[in-house]
């Protein structure tokens, strides 16, 4: 393990952005998003969440396929570059990190999704334990450790010193590039990391949400679940928008549209919400045809229809984004415990 | 509230509603949901403190269509919209039954936030009965407090009154808290170059992310297919793929509810990435006022709005290169 | 000529013309051998009030460097008042245009009648003129519409 003096963290970050492309926290107009470092970005580490999940590092908001071009007679037809360039997404937080894995889950599996594919593997994440954990967090419920988040590096930020401990040949890698402004970590500082680590535990053991129980949620329990009557109840202050998806870690819809430049067509994708009336619109109509069972099918996706095609592996990470943002206060916790009072109260 | 519940559990008891609209607790201190109640026994959930800020009057374009009606509770600044959507004929007079709730300010969680405050547990000093102008908020890092008016929504700032302007009857007292010109942050902004007030909008619009919550909180826009996500123009856009369309987007909604909307602050109150959104509808509030003389939207359902209307003297558009 | 020359600054202008009115003010313009730059690319369209503000910004998406609208004397709306109402919304438009600080020279209004063929072709020269001084419209307008 490696520490770094908080005050020196600009010169660490100048080391990275020098030989690689470097996103990371950065305030704008008093909102914390992950964004490309530059000399004059305000960086936020103390910010615990990001308003967007780091997710656009992997998988953009928008992103370029292929651009047509007409040119009088000539019509040419460019596809849009793999990602070849390295960069370092850091303080990624444990939940975000699982949410990688879950998109992992998607877009790595065959048919291999060569773009996301590509900025993975030129792609090295630095987590960074979460200090203090808020009320709206729920990643104990799926499982994971926000004092120890999983990553290429992992680093803790205990008072004034940044920890860093190297996880896979890609830290190793990166560690090597900041290596002069580091300093090796000694057993008081070893100590400390597992003091801070301890502290955050015993603050995820008083959150609200972390006695949540999934019970009841798996890939067997489909029509079950999807038949509730419940969902009629729950979707209604619902206003369609697309906030909760678009600013979750893990939602992994998109759409593919073309926009006509006036020389040509540019087509590219972008994310999609299942809130969204044209969701999976289709020649002969749309499957979904009301709020309700587009409301129902996010919900269903993430604890069930995922679950049942991937080992039980939920797609929802518990970082509390939704919780946070819903325009109407509705979010998947309030899901999970309206099934979970009416399975009590039927037995 | 109590008392809103009891007269709530009356209404619904002797059939005169069939159903009540109003914010459920939610599980968190701070996050009551918009619901429908349609017995009395499910009112045991109902509540109404500082954190319902939800205007419900867009709701009622939907409960319009159900049967009987609907007892819905309005603070006073959601009354302007009930009238809008009234005017426009998208709502139905005779499905609603307007309570008039009493109002002292509405919380805003997010300025909370901003304030450092995190790991919230408990809130008090928001419910209505509290008169303190202090929160209270017990946190898991500690017991802290604020000011009720530095965690109150921007739009109460600049209140509009206290006065409801349609109601079957009132509840509640309310209380002032315009402590702000409405347009003193479009004013700065007109007093800017070109170039800064570029920048300005640029940073806060580039913010967006195109998730719609401005639109679909807004009780102006009630169009049943919006032009942004009809599959027959290329105007449906879904992501952020050009800066350019975010300013498309907000422009031309802001314009569309421009002379309709009341200025009930909900865009900016449900926005994700915290975009003013209400300085693009209060230029418009003030170059109508300007240009046309005042007018406030949903105050009077017999008014013409300024845009369906005209006089033959109206200022010519070079105006605005004028002004300078 | 030489290469220079050729690559100087020629504004994409387009003016939405009323039927009745400024087109025909246009069509005058044109039969009498009076000249307005290339640059202005008409569209015609049934009333000035047919206009939607999407139309003005459509057109700077795609590229314009200058939106002109056109159409009758307030007064001698084909449709009565129909320019009435455009005049509200132009003003509110072009208000906002320049409160988000794109340039307000970029966006012009010209009531031109039939008999106004002088007046057209003054307008455009003199509106060409003003977006070839403001030069290239960097504000407003979609990237992926660039060359």
């Amino acid at each position: 393990m490696y520490k770094i003096a908080k005050e020196n963290l600009t010169a660490l970050f100048r080391l990275i952005a020098g030989a690689q492309e470097l996103y990371l926290p950065v305030k704008t107009a008093d909102q914390v998003n992950f964004g490309a470092w530059s000399e004059d970005a305000e960086v936020d580490l103390d910010t615990l969440k990001s308003v967007k999940s780091p997710k656009d590092a992997f998988f953009p908001q928008s992103e370029n396929l292929y651009t047509c071009r007409k040119d009088g007679k000539k019509i040419s037809i460019e596809p849009e570059a793999l990602k070849e360039q390295n960069f370092v997404i850091f303080g990624m937080k444990a939940c975000d990190v699982r949410g990688v894995e879950v998109l992992d889950k998607v877009f790595l599996a065959d048919p291999v999704d060569t773009f996301y594919a590509a900025r993975r593997d030129h792609g090295t994440i630095v987590s960074m334990a979460c200090h203090e954990p808020e009320e709206s967090c729920f990643c104990k419920v799926f499982g994971i450790d926000c004092a120890e988040p999983a990553a290429d590096v992992a680093t803790w930020m205990v008072a004034d010193q940044l920890y860093w401990k190297p996880l896979t040949e890609k830290g190793e890698a990166l560690t090597k590039i900041v290596e002069s402004v580091l300093e090796a970590a000694d057993n008081a500082d070893e100590k400390s990391v597992e003091e801070e680590k301890a502290a955050i535990r015993g603050i995820v053991e008083k959150l609200p949400y972390s006695n949540l129980s999934l019970g009841g949620w798996n890939g067997e329990v489909l029509t079950e679940k999807f038949d509730s009557a419940l969902w009629e109840e729950l979707y209604k202050p619902c206003l369609a928008c697309g906030t909760c998806t678009f600013v979750c870690p893990t939602c992994q819809c998109y759409d593919i549209k073309d926009y006509d430049t006036g020389h040509g067509v540019q087509r590219y994708r972008c994310w999609d919400s299942c809130m969204y009336s044209d969701f999976t619109m289709m020649a002969h109509g749309n499957n979904r045809t009301s709020q309700m069972q587009r409301f129902r099918q996010r919900f269903m996706h993430k604890l069930v229809y995922f679950p049942a095609n991937n080992d039980g592996m939920y797609s929802c990470v518990g970082c509390g984004r939704c919780v946070e943002k819903c325009p109407a206060a509705l979010n998947i916790v309030k899901v999970i415990k309206a099934f979970e009072k009416q399975g009590g109260e039927k037995a | 509230m109590q008392e809103l519940i009891k007269r709530a559990k009356e209404l619904l008891e002797d059939g005169t509603v069939a159903r009540v609209l109003g914010w459920k607790a939610g599980d968190l201190p701070y996050n009551p949901e918009p619901a429908y109640f349609d017995s009395t026994e499910s009112l045991a959930d109902f509540v109404y403190n500082g954190f319902c800020g939800a205007n419900l009057s867009k709701y009622l374009i939907e409960a319009s269509k159900l049967e009987g009606k609907t007892l819905v509770c309005l603070k006073p600044c959601d009354t302007y919209s009930f009238n809008q959507l009234l005017k426009e004929h998208r709502i139905d007079r005779d499905k609603a039954y307007v309570i008039g709730v009493g109002c002292k300010g509405k919380l805003d969680i997010e300025r909370i936030r901003k304030m450092g405050i995190k790991g919230i547990e408990q809130i008090s000093g928001a419910e209505m009965e509290d008169a303190a102008d202090t929160l209270t908020i017990s946190t898991i890092y500690g017991e802290r407090s604020c000011k009720f008016a530095d965690a109150m929504l921007e739009r109460c700032h600049v209140c509009k009154g206290k006065e409801h302007q349609v109601y079957d009857e009132l509840i509640g007292e309310s209380k002032e808290t315009k402590d702000a010109d409405r347009f003193a942050e479009v004013a700065r902004i007109e007093a800017m170059t070109p170039e800064e007030k570029f920048a300005f909008f640029q940073k806060e619009l580039s913010k967006c992310i195109r998730c719609n919550a401005c639109r679909n909180v807004c009780p102006a826009c009630s169009c049943r297919k919006c032009v942004f996500d009809s599959n027959k123009f290329d105007s449906a856009q879904k992501a952020n793929v050009d800066s350019f369309e975010e300013k498309m987007f907000h422009i031309i909604r802001a314009f569309h509810v421009a002379g309709r909307c009341t200025d009930c602050g909900e865009c900016s109150r449900v926005c994700p990435q915290g975009i003013p959104l209400h300085l693009f509808n209060r230029k418009f509030i003030k170059d109508i006022d300007e240009f046309y003389g005042e007018y406030q939207a949903g105050m009077d359902v017999n008014a013409q709005s300024p845009l369906t209307d005209f006089t033959f003297g109206d200022v010519e558009p070079g105006i605005v290169g004028e002004r300078g | 000529m030489s290469i220079e020359a050729k690559e100087e600054f020629r504004p994409k202008i387009v003016a939405f013309c009323c039927n009745w009115c400024s087109y025909a003010g246009a069509d005058l313009a044109g039969s009498s051998r009076l000249g307005y730059p290339a640059d202005v690319k008409i569209i015609r369209v049934p009333c000035s009030c047919r206009v939607n503000p999407m139309f003005i910004l459509r057109a700077f998406e795609k590229g314009a460097d200058g939106v002109i609208m056109c159409g009758c004397h307030p007064g001698d709306c084909h449709y009565s008042t129909g320019n009435y109402y455009a005049r509200r919304r132009m003003t509110l438009l072009f208000s906002m245009l320049d409160y988000i600080g794109v340039e307000n020279g970029r966006t012009r209004v010209e009531w031109v009648s039939a008999a106004e063929g002088v007046k057209f072709s003054t307008t455009m020269n003199e509106f060409v003129e003003k977006i070839h001084s403001l030069g290239k419209n960097v504000r407003l307008g979609d990237l992926r519409c660039r060359n």
